[in-house]
């Protein structure tokens, strides 16, 4: 199989101005003390590894959460603009944007229609959407979103994205 | 038969510096420019040679081997015993049945810690590796060690990336059953010293298995020269197929161990009373073998030794050589890796750039590198670093390769300074 030739748009809207900021600068990084929730997201394809902790309160809502851990520049990207998103959302708004992104993402969900749709605006995240032209870094952007996911559910093994 | 179009193959070799038309992958262009494929340690692209030789075993030889009495069977048998002969010239083996197919490295390090090692070890016997060693050459013997209740010692390596042989001989004590270590390390190009420290393990009886993989497609390999106990190496490293490759293993070590798989292929007489098993090396060959790959396997080797492996190894040494000054010159690169003695492969990092950012915007320009830990893990650790861009040379690149590379590092600093 060939895929089509890449350019450089292809590339630059890769990594746009966005993504290098929140690569570079990761926002919401470090510990969270008072953590309810935490799982650890391994890509062993590229060494990935990157803990995230959230707190869940008993309305189910995520009141603050946190990530640490190294990465690329993607997946560190991702993990940040995924602590803007989710912060603030319960959990059940939060599994419908990890549906709604990695859909994109994976040519599931073609256009922003279907994500307004199913009353999802992507926002910031859209900027991720350059990756879809590179899909073996597809996994990079994803993997704090299935960590996100392991938290939720306490799984006890860590999110990979195999 | 098919060893009539190998021949031609190989006479159409001119030399070194013009084999890169023997490989049909290497005429491509990749997201718009000629591709720079620098990733031959992970594995190597294949001669004309050898894919057609696989293609016309498949069209006209094919059937199972040593077993009909019809002209196919006898053919595919031929072609597959034939190229078991070669690859063990090639290595200077001293008998063919000391050559046993495997579907890689990997399978013979596994098949050597399973049934040369096993039946003997007792807890507080040692298992002794080295820090830079392949996850292929960790894992097997932890396993064993978990089986056993055997210690598994792990000889240090210095910031260069050699191994301290002064460590390494202290660690050589009776309790040590096995040494095993790569010749060259996958991720740091580390060549070892291996006759020095071989005469040492054997001056205390301690057998030596070599990883291998790295080494037999860039230089010269003679097992008895060497004198190692065990040589494993895969044959999709060195321009054949991939799910091939030898375990090479001293006689008497051999004679001496039980099978590795029970099935066909490795009986003389099966009862249910109980089974005798076969002579060397069928013994350690159950079920009907990937006769193709040995096919392969062998135009592969005939392909080298078309060369030379003295000639294939002086054109790698230059062209690491230019690699490495080129490199150098990057504003920015950490060099991993610098032992004095090093073959085929630098890896590097730049500023602080991801390698696996790195390794998608070299791709874009046509460059194809390793990015990540290598399977090296604890070689990363070492480093205290998450992994590496690798550039891995073969005998089919050229400077215009590493110029590629060179010129996609400035693209990749262009897009992370912006």
């Amino acid at each position: 199989m060939t895929s089509p030739a890449l350019n450089n748009e292809d590339l630059r809207e890769l990594y746009r101005e966005l993504i290098l900021d929140h690569a570079r600068s990761p926002r919401h990084f470090g510990k969270l003390p008072d953590a309810t929730h935490s799982a650890e997201g391994i890509n062993p394809l590229c060494g990935d590894k990157l803990r995230m902790y959230f707190r869940i309160d008993s309305d189910n809502r995520i009141s603050d959460a946190c990530f640490e851990g190294s990465g690329c520049a993607i997946s560190v990207a991702s993990a940040s603009l995924l602590m803007d998103t989710v912060i603030g959302l319960n959990t059940d708004d939060a599994l419908k944007y990890f549906s709604a992104f990695v859909g994109r993402l994976t040519g599931r969900q073609d256009s922003e229609n279907d994500d307004t749709d199913a009353g999802i605006n992507l926002g910031k995240l859209s900027a991720l959407e350059g990756v879809k032209e590179f899909p073996s870094r597809v996994k990079c952007a994803t993997l704090a979103w299935h960590a996100l996911i392991s938290a939720i559910h306490h799984d006890v093994q860590p999110a990979t994205t195999e | 038969m098919s060893q009539v179009s190998l021949t031609d193959a190989a006479d159409d070799v001119v030399g070194i510096e013009n084999c890169r038309a023997d490989f049909p992958a290497l005429s491509q262009e990749i997201n718009g420019h000629p591709i720079a494929f620098l990733d031959s340690a992970a594995s190597s692209q294949q001669p004309a040679s050898v894919i057609d030789t696989i293609a016309e075993y498949q069209r006209h030889d094919h059937a199972n081997v040593h077993r009909g009495v019809y002209t196919l069977s006898h053919r595919a048998t031929e072609a597959y015993e034939g190229a078991r002969d070669r690859i063990g010239n090639f290595i200077n083996a001293a008998s063919r049945t000391e050559v046993v197919y495997t579907s890689g490295t990997t399978e013979a390090i596994n098949l050597v810690a399973q049934t040369f090692c096993r039946p003997v070890l007792e807890p507080g016997d040692r298992i002794l590796i080295t820090h830079l060693e392949h996850h292929s050459n960790i894992v097997p013997w932890q396993l064993v060690c978990e089986q056993t209740g055997a210690e598994l010692l792990v000889a240090p390596i210095n910031q260069r990336g050699e191994v301290e042989l002064e460590i390494l001989e202290s660690l050589l004590d009776d309790k040590v059953k096995m040494l095993a270590f790569a010749h060259v390390s996958n991720a740091l190009g580390t060549v070892l010293p291996l006759s020095e420290i071989i005469a040492k393990a054997h001056s205390r009886d301690i057998p030596v298995l070599i990883d291998g993989a790295q080494a037999v497609p860039h230089m010269p390999v003679d097992v008895q020269s060497l004198d190692c106990d065990f040589y494993a190496f895969s044959a999709h490293k060195m321009f054949g197929p991939t799910g091939m490759g030898i375990l090479y293993g001293k006689e008497a070590h051999l004679e001496k161990m039980p099978p590795y798989q029970g099935g066909g292929d490795m009986i003389l007489e099966v009862t249910f009373e109980g089974t005798t098993y076969n002579a060397l090396p069928y013994k350690f060959e159950a079920g009907t073998p990937n006769i193709s790959g040995a096919v392969g396997f062998g135009a592969a080797v005939d392909y080298l030794q078309s060369l030379g492996m003295d000639r294939v190894s002086s054109y790698e040494i230059e062209l690491l050589g230019y690699l490495t000054e080129r490199l150098s010159t990057v504003e920015g690169i950490r060099l991993i890796g610098t032992a004095e003695h090093k073959a085929s492969l630098q890896s590097f990092l730049l500023d602080d750039i991801h390698p696996h950012d790195l390794g998608t915007v070299l791709d874009h320009e046509g460059v194809a590198v390793r990015t990540g830990h290598h399977c090296a893990m604890p070689v990363m650790d070492f480093y205290g670093i998450p992994g590496t861009a690798r550039a891995s040379l073969a005998l089919y690149n050229n400077n215009d390769d590493v110029d590629a590379l060179i010129e996609g590092l400035g693209e990749v600093k262009e897009i992370f300074s912006a």
